[in-house]
């Protein structure tokens, strides 16, 4: 059952990375899809950032009532947490939302209107002129968005420990400076880079064989975000498993 | 010219062509017609590649397009212009975008010669100056000719059309079919369009096939059509009252 969709997504993906008819046109599909997949999503994931990293410090100082533990330690948790798991999995997770769904409906409504077919007919590699512009933008944006994300997660968990009293600015940045490992930033990179590949080959993979009209693409589109995200899960396991 | 050969195709339990062999020839109008669900739409897709024939052979003068890899068969396909059912333009680009696409992807010629060329398909088919407009903004008879437009930029030796006349008022088709016609006459290429439109039939029809439940039922040309005893064709061609007088005056 698994198997025959896996084995049409790997040929889908020999496809997407054939040789380019032209390197220039590829080049300025990738520029297209870096401003579209990353400066579209500054905001979205701006403000998520700064409230996870709010609910994080709040709940975090919630749950230490001990006394025996310092409150810098809140900064740590909030560090660690945020660059382990919350900014690349929630980003990412975010992203299969709104890039995702974008793909797949977009390339889908390309197939069912025979645009692709139109491609294949003068001789372009249809896969890699649509998918692959948008995996590379993603992969080198994406990380980036998550860096971004990072920045004001722990930004967003200072103001609000500080505000609501909850740690004292400098318990925060003590906590924050105490004991960071720099192989975290590793392991939340290779998370970032992985989820972007996910996000755009699979919900590429949606759109591209979409098959009937309007109703079909908005089931892709659903299909897309629902896999990508199980997909994610899944790969952040993996991937916490393998390198921690 | 292009051969087929003995085309089979089927979709799961559905057998969809059943054996169909044809010659079609540079600088005639070929027709491929048939009822709905007769097949036609699917032999023009196993001609183009887009659906491959489960058995059987198309020949491009004398190269076998089944036999031929992935490089070989974008060679061929670049010889090839094709006009969709729904014109297939590219959302996203203007009309002049939209024709200049495929001289961008396979040519190093220079903005302006790629212009010049634009301008001069738009010329062909009568929509001078509507380079920057986009396919929304474009009615129905619009986008088939931009389609067209787009089908020609790279002079192609083979131009397939799909159901042309399909949503378009009476005499927007026949505008449609006298444009393949002279295209086809102009350039001498091999013009394969499938349609179910009668007046295409009569008007533009020098060679036509007829396919009925996936098998080729008829053929001849819209000369000879009118003289069939295929009890199909004559029930296909002759299903309204007005074909049916028409064909009583001949």
């Amino acid at each position: 059952m698994i198997f025959y969709p896996l084995g049409k997504y790997i040929l889908l993906l020999k496809a997407v990375f054939r040789r380019p008819e032209k390197w220039n046109i590829y080049r300025r599909e990738i520029f297209h899809e870096m401003n579209s997949i990353g400066v579209g999503s500054v905001g979205i994931i701006a403000i998520i950032s700064i409230f996870l990293g709010m609910v994080t410090t709040v709940q975090t100082a919630f749950q230490l009532v001990s006394d025996l533990i310092p409150k810098s330690i809140i900064g740590s948790i909030v560090r660690d947490s945020t660059i382990l798991e919350l900014s690349p999995t929630i980003s990412a997770i975010v992203l299969a939302g709104k890039v995702g769904s974008s793909i797949s409906s977009q390339i889908g409504t390309m197939r069912v209107t025979e645009q692709i077919d139109a491609l294949e007919i003068m001789g372009i590699n249809s896969p890699g002129y649509l998918i692959l512009p948008k995996i590379v933008g993603a992969v080198i944006m994406i990380p980036l968005l998550v860096i971004v994300s990072v920045a004001l997660s722990i930004t967003g968990g200072y103001i609000a420990g500080t505000l609501s009293g909850a740690v004292s600015a400098n318990d925060f940045v003590l906590g924050l400076t105490t004991g960071f490992i720099p192989f975290t930033i590793t392991v939340c990179m290779v998370k970032s880079v992985l989820f972007a590949f996910i996000i755009t080959s699979v919900s590429a993979y949606q759109g591209f064989y979409t098959s009937g009209g309007a109703l079909e693409v908005g089931i892709s589109s659903t299909r897309a975000v629902v896999v990508s995200c199980i997909s994610i899960l899944f790969a952040d396991y993996l991937v916490a498993q393998l390198l921690l | 010219m292009i051969e087929i050969k003995d085309i089979h195709k089927t979709f799961g339990e559905n057998y969809v062509l059943k054996g169909i062999s044809a010659k079609f020839e540079a600088g005639d109008n070929n027709l491929i017609i048939g009822g709905s669900g007769s097949g036609k739409t699917t032999l023009l897709k196993c001609m183009v590649g887009l659906h491959e024939p489960d058995q059987g052979s198309v020949l491009y003068d004398g190269r076998d397009f089944t036999r031929l890899n992935f490089k070989e068969r974008i060679e061929i396909r670049k010889e090839i212009g094709m006009l969709f059912q729904s014109s297939a333009l590219f959302d996203s680009m203007t009309v002049e975008e939209n024709i200049m696409f495929p001289l961008n992807m396979f040519t190093d010629q220079p903005r302006r010669e790629k212009l010049k060329r634009v301008n001069f398909c738009l010329e062909r088919v009568n929509l001078e100056g509507k380079n920057k407009l986009y396919p929304a903004e474009l009615s129905g008879g619009m986008k088939k000719r931009v389609g067209i437009a787009r089908a020609i930029s790279m002079q192609p030796k083979y131009l397939f059309v799909d159901e042309p006349n399909s949503g378009l008022d009476p005499k927007t088709s026949i505008v449609i079919d006298d444009l393949i016609n002279e295209i086809t006459e102009e350039y001498q290429i091999v013009t394969v369009v499938v349609t179910h439109d009668m007046n295409s039939v009569m008007g533009i029809g020098e060679s036509i096939i007829f396919l009925y439940e996936g098998q080729k039922e008829w053929e001849g040309s819209n000369k000879e059509i009118a003289h069939s005893d295929n009890k199909n064709l004559n029930d296909f061609v002759f299903a309204s009252k007005f074909t049916q007088a028409a064909r009583e005056k001949l």
